[in-house]
């Protein structure tokens, strides 16, 4: 039996130890906000902060996380009001929406880290977050607007 | 109910190409579906009125034009519109129903928006794609709203016990203004739903000039604060009790099927439940699935490592030899010789010979995959006769039809619930994911989620076309153009719905090839044949991509000869302004909108190159190793020009610093989507233009996710998209908005290559070309 920290909460395992994160959120413990994209942590879509850390939850199995505090998107900000959040608003960034859990939990990630990345700091740490739909430029605005204050 | 429909219409291949009814029916019999098709739909007379003239009514099941359909309004005063077309990223989730809340005088904050399910006898035509969706409803939504305002208003004045014309709705209520009384929606809702629906032709519309929402651009996606918290619900995101989790291992090469398969590893994967064969269909039948082995388990995690140890041993088939590099030389083959001739004016053949020089370019574009963000995934709950789709489909009328045909129950019986699609870009307009949840529900008796890979996506899916297009153009003494042949060479669409298709269908030689604007005397174009050898669909701006690629880097190529600045040659050859005449054209395909409402209108082209030119600095002088291109196209009738701002370095690497765009999209809605649509398309334009390239060996794909099939990041993405939106002439029809920016994105990058280090790319992807 694994026990994992999620959100501030304790969740069981007693499955596959080697089961990627990802799949344990989704289809386990009903987090669907933590998207799939690509499963090989080539596009950030599953991203979730793990202690402080932007982490692909695609190639991190549950075992992994044992004994750290695992946040996503469900658990950023009580009312789904993080800077980064409303800095996606106020800009509409998205477009379909898919990729924007990941980029903004990336860019939460990044905040925590530097929490004034100039623009080429914020392309070099978004790059990892694909966008099909190409919102980027609105991204990179809305880390900067997040940095500034909303 | 009130209904436009036309019962003639079918689903399938035919919706696309315009074909007379012999043809149809000889189509139909072509394909083995001679009336299976066929929707029996009743006619009712309540057509749309509109200032100017769309083919939405040519669409199957055309539009409904009926209030109690489309709004509902509560005691408590808030309105329920219904978005009965599907949000993949454009926002007409929001747009549509913000149309209907304009003419119905409804206030946002009090609008909810609900998404529509499958069923377009109710809805109308549900299609969401060809940029079609503000084109056809702008007028049938303004009719709902006005409609529903008149509704409102008559019931309020009966109460009040004065004339209708007295009272008019303002912001979610009627005012009587001569006695001061006024009364919410939600009191009158009971009242004006006895009304009866007012007669189309008697509707008063809005004045533009007192639109509150439309054409403004202040209202955000209603899907938004969903997105950033994470609670947006995607295909994959719907759960239901007991549901279990499959993945499927489907034939690497298109046509081949399963010979043998042991399953015995997988099963020992902790948490796999079954392995089982699910049934495919031979190549080619439009969108029914292609077959494999499905591993179900307790989650899709589980499933995925159970499939890594299948067994599989496969029967390729016919298309085993399929490979990318001798099929681009058959293509440049095909092109360097005469094929079907689509459009002739003038004598081509004389004026090639007569001219002082004769410029040829022969350009490539390689299949394309969509890899929309969101891989296709989808929910079935199949019990009994009985069937429930939850699922990201562009088409959601045409999911209800294929599903209900492959379990053989009536389409009354099947229910689809669309999801947001997280992306869409063509390849969810085809069901085939969830026909195959369908079959597995049905199957296993429980709900299945089948869960698409990445490597599924790229491998498996419905691929952009491949092509070469050879253009030869004829210089006179004096620079001027006096001939331009056009060969087309490409696999086409339609050899998804029926075997031995070679020719390019209608609708894809009206994508950039026959409706070239250009004012020149001698025009031939030509359609070699090309056989397919994997699924071909639409990916967004399908054909327009190599075409408008081609065209206009050979206008740049002509502007080098004759040494004239790029922008000068472009306009020189758009010439005069006038309306394009395509007599020469037969089955002329024009987004199937009627040519008197949306005709070639080159004053319009010449306006995007000008205002283009103006605002993204044309001319202006750029550091060393920098350039400036600029190329234009008018697709989904809609009008947009480019100019790209590049900066190559020593070692050939390639940045963006700048896109400059103008698009003329007629009258608009939401102008802060169209701004986003565009940005967007910048993107994907360079995506393709710079590393798109799916290729082939032994018949399969040879990528399989973002490594190998990259995409643009945001460390390589331009530094700045500028969007320019002509303002709409006072009648001008909407028109698209989701596909026109790609085309001339990748010829203005690679015509500013070429400015700025005299390298001229006629093969896509640019991949490592520059470093040379
Ligand atoms: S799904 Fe994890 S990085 Fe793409
Ligand atoms: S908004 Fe669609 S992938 Fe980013």
């Amino acid at each position: 039996m694994i026990t994992l920290k999620i959100n501030g909460q304790q969740k069981n395992w007693d499955g596959d130890p080697d089961l990627p994160l990802l799949w344990f959120l989704r289809d386990e413990a009903g987090l669907t906000g933590t998207k799939y994209g690509c499963g090989q942590a080539l596009c950030g879509a599953c991203t979730v902060i793990v202690d402080k850390q932007a982490v692909r939850a695609c190639i991190t199995s549950v075992s992994d996380v044992v004994g750290r505090e695992v946040t996503t998107i469900e658990g950023l900000h009580p009312t789904g009001d993080h800077a980064v959040q409303k800095a996606w608003r106020q800009l509409n960034v998205p477009q379909c929406g898919f990729c924007q859990v990941g980029q903004i939990m990336q860019a939460a990630a990044l905040l925590l880290e530097n929490p004034k990345p100039s623009h080429d700091q914020i392309r070099e740490a978004m790059a990892g977050n694909i966008c099909r739909c190409g919102c980027y430029q609105r991204i990179e605005n809305a880390v900067h607007l997040a940095s500034t204050g909303v | 109910m009130n209904i436009i429909t036309n019962p003639k219409k079918l689903r399938g291949f035919e919706r696309y190409v315009k074909v007379d009814n012999v043809s149809r029916r000889s189509i139909l019999k072509g394909l083995g579906l001679a009336g299976g098709f066929v929707l029996a739909a009743p006619v009712m007379s309540r057509p749309g009125l509109a200032a100017y003239k769309t083919g939405a009514g040519e669409m199957p099941h055309g539009t409904v034009v009926d209030p109690r359909v489309f709004v509902a309004i509560a005691p408590d005063g808030i309105v329920t519109i219904v978005a009965h077309r599907a949000e993949m990223g454009t926002g007409v989730r929001t747009s549509l129903p913000m149309i209907v809340a304009e003419e119905m005088e409804a206030d946002w904050s009090r609008v909810r928006v609900q998404q529509a399910h499958g069923d377009e006898v109710k809805f109308g035509n549900q299609d969401t794609d060809g940029s079609r969706s503000t084109r056809h409803y702008l007028m049938p939504m303004r009719q709902i709203g006005a409609s529903a305002r008149t509704m409102l208003e008559t019931a309020a004045a009966n109460r009040w016990g004065v004339p209708a014309t007295e009272v008019k709705a303002v912001n979610h209520e009627v005012v009587h203004s001569a006695s001061g009384r006024r009364i919410g929606f939600g009191d009158l809702a009971a009242d004006a739903a006895k009304q009866s629906v007012p007669s189309v032709e008697g509707l008063k519309l809005k004045d533009p000039k007192d639109f509150r929402y439309l054409g403004k651009g202040q209202i955000s996606m209603v899907d938004l604060r969903d997105i950033t918290v994470g609670t947006a619900r995607y295909g994959a995101d719907v759960r239901l009790p007991g549901m279990k989790y499959a993945v499927i291992a489907r034939p690497p090469v298109t046509g081949g099927k399963v010979a043998s398969f042991d399953g015995a590893a997988a099963m020992k994967v902790s948490g796999v439940e079954k392995v089982m064969e699910v049934k495919g269909w031979p190549w080619p039948s439009k969108f029914q699935p292609l077959g494999g082995v499905a591993v179900i388990a307790r989650n899709t995690g589980a499933a995925i490592k159970g499939r890594d140890a299948l067994k599989i041993v496969w029967d390729d088939g016919a298309n085993g030899k399929y490979e990318s590099v001798a099929y681009r030389a058959q293509l440049e083959e095909a092109a360097r010789k005469p094929g079907l001739v689509v459009r002739k004016e003038g004598d081509v053949e004389a004026a090639l010979k007569g001219a002082d020089k004769v410029i040829v370019g022969e350009y490539y574009l390689p299949h394309l995959a969509h890899v929309a963000m969101e891989p296709p995934a989808a929910v079935a709950d199949v019990k009994g006769d009985k069937a429930e789709i939850w699922g990201p489909v562009q088409s959601a009328g045409g999911t209800r039809e294929d599903v209900a045909k492959t379990l053989g129950i009536p389409q009354e019986n099947v229910t689809v619930n669309v999801t947001l699609l997280g992306g869409g870009f063509g390849r969810k307009s085809k069901c085939d994911f969830a026909i195959e949840a369908a079959l597995l529900s049905k199957e296993l008796g429980a709900p299945v989620k089948v869960q698409w890979t990445r490597e599924d996506d790229v491998r498996n899916g419905f691929l952009h076309t491949v092509s070469v297009e050879r253009i030869e153009a004829g210089l006179d003494k004096n620079g001027k153009v006096t001939a331009w042949r056009h060969r087309s060479v490409a696999p086409s669409i339609a050899s998804t719905f029926a075997a031995g298709a070679v020719h390019q269908a209608p609708f894809e030689l009206g994508m950039g090839l026959v409706d070239m604007p250009f004012e020149i005397a001698n025009v031939q174009c030509e359609n070699p044949e090309a056989a397919a050898h994997t699924r071909i669909g639409w990916f967004r701006s399908v054909s327009n991509i190599p075409r408008a690629f081609a065209v206009q880097s050979m206008v740049a190529e002509l502007a080098l000869a004759t040494k004239r600045d790029p922008k000068d040659m472009l306009l020189e050859l758009i010439g005069s302004p006038r309306i394009v005449k395509l007599d020469s054209v037969k089955d002329l395909w024009n987004y199937g909108e009627p040519y008197e409402s949306y005709p070639i209108d080159t004053a319009r082209l010449r306006k995007v190159v000008e205002l283009v030119a103006e605002k993204g600095g044309w001319g202006r002088s750029v550091p060393k190793g920098h350039g400036l291109g600029i190329a234009a196209h008018r697709s989904f009738v809609s009008y947009i020009a480019t100019i790209v701002e590049v900066a190559v370095d020593d070692k050939g690497k390639l940045t963006v610093p700048r896109v400059d765009t103008a698009i003329d999209c007629g009258t608009f809605v939401n102008p802060e989507r169209i701004q986003s649509q565009i940005e967007g398309t910048a993107i994907m334009g360079l995506s393709l233009a710079k590393h798109g390239a799916i290729t082939f060996k032994d018949g399969k794909v040879q990528q399989g996710n973002f490594d190998d099939f990259p995409v643009i990041r945001m460390d390589e993405s331009p530094a700045v998209t500028n969007v320019y939106i002509v303002p709409p002439g006072p009648d001008t029809p909407p028109s698209g908005v989701g596909e026109p920016g790609v085309p001339p994105f990748a010829p203005a990058l690679i015509n500013a290559i070429f400015a700025a280090t005299g390298k001229r790319i006629r093969a896509l992807p640019i991949g490592k070309q520059l470093e040379a």
